[in-house]
């Protein structure tokens, strides 16, 4: 996920990456990591970075950061699906959970 | 070829989802139009489906349940036969685009093992051979290690500045992506694309398609299907 600033929104943190920050700490697939600061409605990319283990890119020229995925182990954490969530070609939102209920072929093409 | 097995399995309970993997919008939205696709067809400018799932390469399907499961992990997804096998290659075309059709024409394809099995999968679900079991998912998606996790925010951040048009702030960060995830072929095809539509040498980034395919090997280009 891309950010302008370090410290992120736990919502929007939520909404990109699908680990719940809770009590208890990050939590995804049943999973909880514990966070160090008090549960707050704000986080910091860079202790994500090194709980999660999730590496952490910072361009200074362009004044931006961007937090990948978990290192370290399998693509697939879970066998669950991701929330995928990206634009159609009309420009409308298209989520992946709206095809709940039917079997799904997702295929990855390109142009080039 | 989508659209048609789409329509064919869509009345047994089949939604086709196409993601295309393309920096400039315009370009996959045009093709997209010509083909006016009666299932969702989305555009993934920073490649994002690359690490949510592990693909690292086109055309890869992935099979996901009516509860939302996975279950057949990333894998070479071919329709039908490509047009590219049987084109009989005009001498008249560009030297490096013979060259690259002619490596192309020896890639592995496996389209009527990997149709058939769909349409079983589809007709039976869950008793279906080919449905895997969620820990059997897991276990055949790439390993991630640190340095391919690092390449995905690398890719993110350029995408990101080229979506932007700061495609001159996007190298570095495709080059990196490049040498920490050396066998990912969308986050190298993106670039060399972009820098050369034949994805051929450029001043901009290491290697082209042609020669880093002959190094791989055409057989090598796809992993085969473990059906």
């Amino acid at each position: 996920m891309i950010s302008r600033t370090v410290d992120v929104e736990a919502k929007e943190f939520e909404r990109q990456t699908g680990w719940e920050i809770k009590p208890e700490g990050a939590c995804k697939d049943g999973r909880c990591v514990p966070l160090p600061a008090p549960l707050s409605s704000v986080v910091d990319l860079r202790i994500i970075a090194e709980r999660l283990h999730m590496p952490l890119v910072h361009d200074e020229a362009a004044g931006l950061w961007c937090l990948g995925p978990e290192a370290g182990g399998k693509a697939l954490t879970s066998a669950r699906a991701p929330d995928l969530e990206l634009p159609d070609w009309h420009g409308d939102t298209f989520r992946l959970s709206s095809l709940l209920g039917q079997k799904v072929l997702l295929v990855a093409w390109a142009s080039w | 070829m989508w659209q048609a097995l789409r329509t064919e399995l869509h009345e047994q309970g089949l939604e086709l989802v196409t993601v295309a993997l393309d920096a400039n919008v315009e370009t996959a939205r045009r093709i997209i139009e010509n083909v006016a696709p009666t299932h969702p067809a989305v555009i993934d400018q920073e490649h994002t489906v690359d690490a949510l799932f592990g693909i690292v390469n086109v055309p890869t399907g992935v099979w996901i349940d009516e509860r939302g499961m996975i279950v057949r992990p990333p894998e070479p997804a071919f329709p039908g036969r490509s047009a590219y096998r049987d084109v009989a290659i005009s001498d008249k075309l560009p030297q490096r685009l013979q060259d690259m059709l002619a490596e192309a024409s020896k890639i592995r394809a496996e389209p009527e093992k990997y149709v058939g099995a769909l349409r079983d999968w589809v007709k039976q679900g869950a008793k279906s051979p080919y449905a895997l079991s969620p820990s059997e998912v897991i276990e055949r998606s790439r390993p991630r290690p640190w340095e391919e996790a690092l390449a995905a925010a690398h890719f993110e951040l350029g995408a990101h500045l080229h979506a932007r048009g700061h495609a001159e702030g996007a190298v570095q960060h495709w080059r990196e992506a490049h040498r920490l995830q050396p066998d990912n072929w969308t986050y190298k095809r993106q670039a060399w694309s972009l820098a050369d539509p034949l994805q051929g040498p450029s001043d901009l980034y290491e290697g082209d398609w042609l020669s880093e395919v002959r190094k791989t090997g055409p057989e090598n280009y796809y992993p085969p299907l473990r059906m």
